[in-house]
């Protein structure tokens, strides 16, 4: 059926092959760069409009901070009038099985200097399906929905806080809490005021000049 | 062999999942739900039909010692496409199956058909053995996927009709054993009747 094998054809044939493969993947590389680039740009925009408080008018650029020596990236958010009125910050805590990325995103006062965690969003994750996995279901997220956290302790019940875990899935939620724990400490960096009740060693401190690090574990 | 039949063997007498068990590894891994197991039936089917084209095309010009390395080589060119053009134009879906997507370079239905089919026949037969082989694969991956889904999730098609969990064990990897087992007995017991 086919060609006798000679080294002369062999090396032609494949080289041939490889050839055309390659420009022809480097054409539709160049042809959907563009539209991968714009649906990732996309999402990750509708995941910020979906963290943050209805009221936000423009979101800015991705800057980022470091925190405990971890960088994390975050986007401020700001009303019409040009006050700051969100902040979504992004962090991956290790679940079960693997990271978790989460988008946390606030509701910031910056008058009265109330923040309230406003929503969180999964945005990939590597939980068992089923299980873990539902972190990303309201009857979870939700607990986190409006959440002040000067006035809950985020970590789950199991560890005396006041986040109900998902069944069989503690290191799931501890890992999902601890997240938007980070990203209180991040969002307390950014704002230059600590607001996070000690994870750590659980004493309910709300005082405003309690020192930002040593709350989370990673 | 008419070419009606080429389409239709692939859906039960070659049916690659339950009769000729090939391509395990990604029907174990993306039937977790109905949804996932027919897109990836739909990707793979895509991949086949455009590699059992082009390999049943240039089949005799390559020499037969480096006839693995350049089927490979396509196969691996059209899955990458295949990648692009997903994450482009249906990011959804491609996050689902992302990371399933590279194996199907890997996966023995399509380089099993370019070896047991594709290279020894013309580019139309070629064409519809893959989409025969593509249409039996997909299908049995959303059955799959279905029966899991009820099982697991109380759900088809992301449907919910049960409220509560279900047995979540079918939705993990013990699940997907024992449902594929007991659909392979039934699918036998089905075509041997038939057969009769």
């Amino acid at each position: 059926m086919a060609v006798q094998s000679s080294f002369k054809n062999m090396t032609i044939c494949l080289l041939a092959i490889c050839l055309v493969c390659s420009g022809l993947l480097a054409g539709v590389y160049a042809l959907t760069k563009e539209p991968i680039d714009a649906a990732s740009k996309a999402k990750n925009e509708a995941a910020i409009k979906e963290v943050l408080p209805e009221e936000v008018a423009k979101i800015e650029e991705e800057r980022s901070i470091e925190v405990d020596g971890v960088t994390y990236t975050y986007n401020l958010a700001y009303d019409e009038s040009g006050n700051t009125v969100g902040c979504a910050v992004n962090v991956a805590p290790v679940g079960f099985g693997g990271p978790i990325v989460i988008k946390v995103g606030f509701k910031v006062d910056a008058q009265t200097g109330k923040n309230l965690v406003w929503n969180t969003k999964v945005l990939s994750h590597a939980e068992t399906p089923g299980l873990g996995a539902k972190c990303s279901e309201p009857a979870f997220a939700d607990q986190f929905k409006g959440l002040d956290p000067v006035a809950k302790k985020l970590s789950v019940t199991k560890d005396g806080g006041d986040i109900d875990a998902i069944t069989a899935s503690t290191i799931t939620s501890r890992a999902f809490t601890n997240g938007v724990a980070t990203a209180v400490n991040v969002l307390s960096a950014i704002a230059g005021t600590p607001m996070l009740i000690d994870n750590a060693t659980g004493a309910s401190s709300t005082e405003w000049n309690a020192p930002a690090d040593s709350t989370v574990t990673k | 062999m008419g070419k009606f039949q080429l389409i239709t063997k692939g859906l039960i007498k070659e049916n690659p999942t339950f009769v000729l068990l090939l391509g395990m590894c990604p029907t174990l891994a993306t039937t977790t739900s109905a949804i996932n197991g027919m897109s990836m039936g739909l990707a793979t089917t895509f991949v086949l039909i455009l590699s059992n084209i082009v390999i049943s095309a240039i089949a005799a010009y390559i020499p037969d010692k480096v006839r693995i390395p350049s089927y490979i080589v396509v196969i691996a060119t059209f899955v990458t496409l295949l990648q692009f053009v997903m994450q482009a134009y249906v990011p959804d879906i491609y996050e689902t199956l992302g990371l399933f997507i590279p194996l199907i370079v890997v996966n023995c239905i399509v380089l099993g058909r370019a070896e047991a089919f594709a290279n020894k026949n013309s580019v139309v037969d070629s064409a519809l053995d893959g989409i025969g082989i593509g249409l039996g694969f997909t299908v049995s991956l959303t059955l799959l996927g279905v029966v899991r889904e009820i099982l697991g999730s109380g759900s088809a098609f992301g449907f919910k009709f049960i409220e509560g969990d279900g047995i979540l064990a079918f939705v993990l990897a013990p699940g997907a054993f024992i449902a594929l087992g007991y659909l392979i007995v039934l699918f036998k017991k089905l075509t041997s009747k038939k057969a009769e």
